[in-house]
């Protein structure tokens, strides 16, 4: 781990007319890491997600990424500078089958260019595209049209197409909800390895705290709107605040 | 949907075959796929901006400005050269596209189909109110020359189908290019999830803006071609009627080629033709009716008959 944390919030507010959804979020992590963030529904955690990914502004406070201000940027923006994400709610292109979803990642991850000369599915863009299903366990859905895909799967291509330009952060929002108890934590296996192989460094939102105890570096826990505790996993999930109002108030 | 445009070249290539082979026709027929052809073009640049899920009810603008290009040049400014007229037609269409493109590629749905039909509702009144131009009335557009040659009036049908077939064929094999490029593609993507393509590192806004001015160069192409084959311009051409008969022409042939929607022109010109002469009063009712048929039936247009085989 290097001294220079990759991302630094700094006092981050977001209130939404008289709601506060966040306030004096401050954290800093670095290249390598993978944090998981827990709190109960409302506790602000995709407020701060869209406020990293530039979906909303900051009310107060400031984002560094890399020792650049990225404070207010859009999401396009941020996109490129390195920050993706994926949501709660898979967000696909679900008349297109999964390789082409993947290729339109490819082709908007393009620098600079508007594409107008080169054909769509290039031979490799279309080699990539596969390499990276099949490093997602995706492949056998390249040609299927993802709309009418179950509900995992979609999640799992949104978090490939996040993946495709090897960003240094990944953010996930709740990537196994709305997935089976029992496919939870081969679905978080089948994304989590292919996003550390390629070094990312992962945030991710989780309700389970068997995911959390098995995927983690360092927890952050969230309440109403609020940090309660940011440490190694067992310090946070054997904390007495943490388990009365974040595990046991809604997860007993 | 799919953004695979790979082979459509080969469409272009038949379509070229199809028109070469049309020399032929009598030459009444022939010349109603001469216009049908012209006014496919600015059916094919509502489609492509079909493709990014957005609906120009004023495509008319571009179609008209084309036509006025010609037909300023060769009757009010003595520039009869069809290379020069036609260029001319383009490049004004695109100009005005460039001009008005940041604005409109900011809205979508009802409010993008609104202001693209406010914009060409503008200049129909203009040239309604323009005495000069011959108001309501329009003006006749003298021939065009060949590189300072005039066919003969008899050979001028001729002369002006070839150039129209052979404009249209690559006007089709550059837009089916761009329909196959990463720009193309990109199109789907702003139909289908623009937040997701932010979040990926694109502006849908600028893909909006390209197709934008695409759409309008060969719309204004379009304009240009009609200009020349009817020899008369007239404010009628970008009034919303007009626009609202090119969108019609892009639902009913689909986006699924660049040639579907000239195809489609020329199909739809001809079942015209004989309904007006098998149940002249008919016309409309019949228009309503296939319109219905392939909505419920064919959402994805009369080409997905074409492409038979879905995945
Ligand atoms: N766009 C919005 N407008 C108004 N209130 C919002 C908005 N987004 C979130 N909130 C409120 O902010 C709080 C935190 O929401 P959120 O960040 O979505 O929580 P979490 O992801 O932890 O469940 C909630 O009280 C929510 O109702
Ligand atoms: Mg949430």
């Amino acid at each position: 781990m290097t001294n220079q944390p990759l991302l630094v919030t700094d006092g981050l507010e977001k209130s939404f007319g008289g709601v506060v959804a966040a306030r004096d979020i401050s954290i800093s992590v670095h290249a390598g890491e993978t944090v998981a963030i827990i709190g109960a529904n409302g506790a602000g955690k995709t407020t701060f997600v869209n406020m990293v990914t530039g979906y909303l502004t900051p009310s107060a406070g400031s984002i560094s990424f890399r020792g650049r201000d990225i404070t207010g940027l859009s999401p396009r923006q941020t996109a490129r500078a390195g920050v993706r994400r994926s949501f709660q709610i898979a967000q696909i292109f679900p008349k297109l089958t999964a390789l082409e979803n993947i290729i339109i990642a490819e082709i908007a991850a393009e620098k600079e260019s508007v594409g107008l000369t080169t054909p769509s599915l290039v031979r490799s863009r279309v080699e990539a595209g596969m390499a990276l299903l099949a490093r997602f366990g995706l492949e056998s859905m390249a040609q299927r049209r993802t709309g009418t895909l179950p509900q995992g799967v979609r999640k799992q291509l949104d978090i490939a197409m996040a993946a495709v330009s090897n960003p240094e952060m990944i953010l996930l929002d709740e990537p196994t909800s709305g997935v089976s108890a029992d496919e939870k934590i081969s679905m978080m296996d089948s994304v989590i390895a292919p996003l550390k192989s390629e070094k990312a460094t992962v945030l991710f939102i989780e309700h389970d705290m068997d995911i959390v105890r098995r995927f983690a570096d360092r927890v952050i826990a969230f309440y109403e709107g609020t940090i309660l505790i940011d440490d190694g996993v067992d310090v946070v999930l054997n904390d007495a605040k943490v388990r009365e109002f974040v595990i046991g108030g809604v997860y007993a | 949907m799919t953004i695979d445009f790979t082979k459509d070249w080969r469409n272009v290539a038949l379509l070229a075959v199809l028109l070469a082979a049309a020399f032929f026709l009598p030459s009444w027929l022939r010349f109603l796929l001469q216009t049908a052809l012209a006014g496919g073009l600015v059916a094919l640049g509502v489609m492509i901006q079909m493709r990014a899920g957005l609906v120009s009810f004023g495509q008319g603008l571009y179609y008209c400005i084309g036509g006025y290009a010609v037909g300023l040049l060769a009757a009010k400014a003595g520039v009869a050269e069809a290379t020069l007229v036609i260029a001319a037609a383009v490049i004004s269409s695109v100009v005005i596209a460039l001009i008005l493109g940041p604005l409109l590629s900011r809205y979508r749905e009802i409010f993008f189909a609104m202001l693209t039909l406010a914009v060409s509702m503008i200049l129909y009144g203009l040239l309604v109110k323009a005495a000069t131009l011959g108001s309501t009335d329009g003006f006749n557009v003298p021939p065009v020359t060949f590189f300072g040659f005039l066919p003969a009036q008899e050979a001028r049908g001729d002369w002006t189908y070839v150039l129209t077939a052979l404009l249209v064929v690559v006007a089709c094999f550059l837009i089916a290019r761009y329909l196959a490029s990463g720009a193309g593609a990109l199109l789907e993507a702003v139909a289908e999830n623009e937040l997701r393509l932010e979040y990926l590192g694109s502006s849908a806004r600028q893909a909006v803006y390209i197709v934008y001015v695409i759409a309008a160069a060969v719309s204004g192409l379009g304009g240009a071609l009609a200009a020349i084959a009817t020899g008369h311009v007239d404010p009628e051409m970008a009034n919303w009627t007009t626009s609202g008969g090119f969108v019609f022409v892009a639902l009913l042939a689909g986006r699924g080629s660049a040639i579907a929607p000239v195809l489609g022109f020329f199909l739809l010109e001809l079942v015209r033709t004989y309904a007006l002469d098998i149940a002249p009063n008919a016309w409309q009712l019949i228009l309503g009716a296939v319109m219905l048929a392939v909505i419920l039936l064919l959402p994805d247009g009369l080409w997905s008959l074409v492409r038979r085989a879905p995945k």
